[in-house]
């Protein structure tokens, strides 16, 4: 019980050492990073679908396999673009 | 370019459309490069200067890294071409922190000039570059002109 209290104590110590300003650097770095994160999910979705679709195009039609890629290559590259933004959103909020 | 049969082993033979493209970007951007570091110059400086080249530099080193993946596991095998894309997407976001994480506490790093960089280069590159893409796909025959 005894050992509980002073777990408790601590806690408290190192609650009241903590200022306001440390808590907001750290809602935000926490927030940069959520953010940063959920930006990847849709492209990281988008770019599974347009590979495959691209892959399953290449296997049925070999002779167009050529220009299903460079397709395949700039739809990757517009669908990075959507991460890149995110990214770019995460760094402002994180070092601005 | 030639497909081999079997789904599990089916390659892709011969050039990769995907490095030419690539090239094509990274070649148009060293064009802009000298415009876009002026501009980044008049708006913040040196340090706004060598913000825009450091972000431009990263986006066409990105752009390279996936085509030579794209190039790279498509002679191996399709599958492999999958997995590669969708793996390559995670590691270069991280290689672009990493790039980003390294010169956080550099003097002469502007985020705003190398942020705006980033977006703006990746999506005007890639619309200068799918103007001659799409004139190739719509009339194969006729390669397009210089300008």
């Amino acid at each position: 019980m005894s050992m509980l209290a002073s777990v408790a104590q601590q806690g408290i110590e190192l609650a009241q050492e903590v200022n306001a300003d440390d808590l907001k650097a750290i809602e935000g770095a926490g927030s940069a990073g959520f953010a940063y994160g959920l930006a990847a999910i849709g492209p990281g979705i988008g770019i599974g679908y347009l590979v495959g679709q691209a892959v399953q195009a290449m296997a049925r039609q070999p002779e167009s396999a050529g220009q299903v890629q460079t397709t395949m290559f700039l739809g990757i590259a517009f669908t990075e673009a959507l991460a890149l933004i995110g990214f770019v959103v995460f760094i402002l909020l994180k070092f601005v | 370019m030639t497909v081999h049969a079997n789904p599990l082993t089916a390659r892709l033979d011969g050039p990769s459309p995907a490095v030419q493209v690539a090239l094509d970007i990274v070649k148009r951007g060293l064009i802009a490069a000298p415009v876009l570091v002026l501009g980044g110059a008049a708006l913040w400086g040196t340090d706004g200067a060598a913000s825009v080249a450091y972000g431009l530099a990263i986006v066409l080193a990105n752009f390279a890294l996936a085509a030579a993946l794209i190039a790279w596991s498509s002679r191996i095998s399709l599958a492999l071409l999958m997995a590669t894309t969708l793996f390559g997407f995670l590691i270069r976001l991280a290689l672009i922190f990493l790039a980003v994480w390294l010169v956080q506490d550099a003097s002469w790093v502007n985020f705003v000039a190398l942020g705006l960089t980033i977006i703006v280069s990746h999506l005007g590159l890639l619309f200068w570059e799918m103007r001659y893409v799409s004139a190739s796909l719509a009339f194969p025959g006729l390669k397009p002109s210089g300008s």
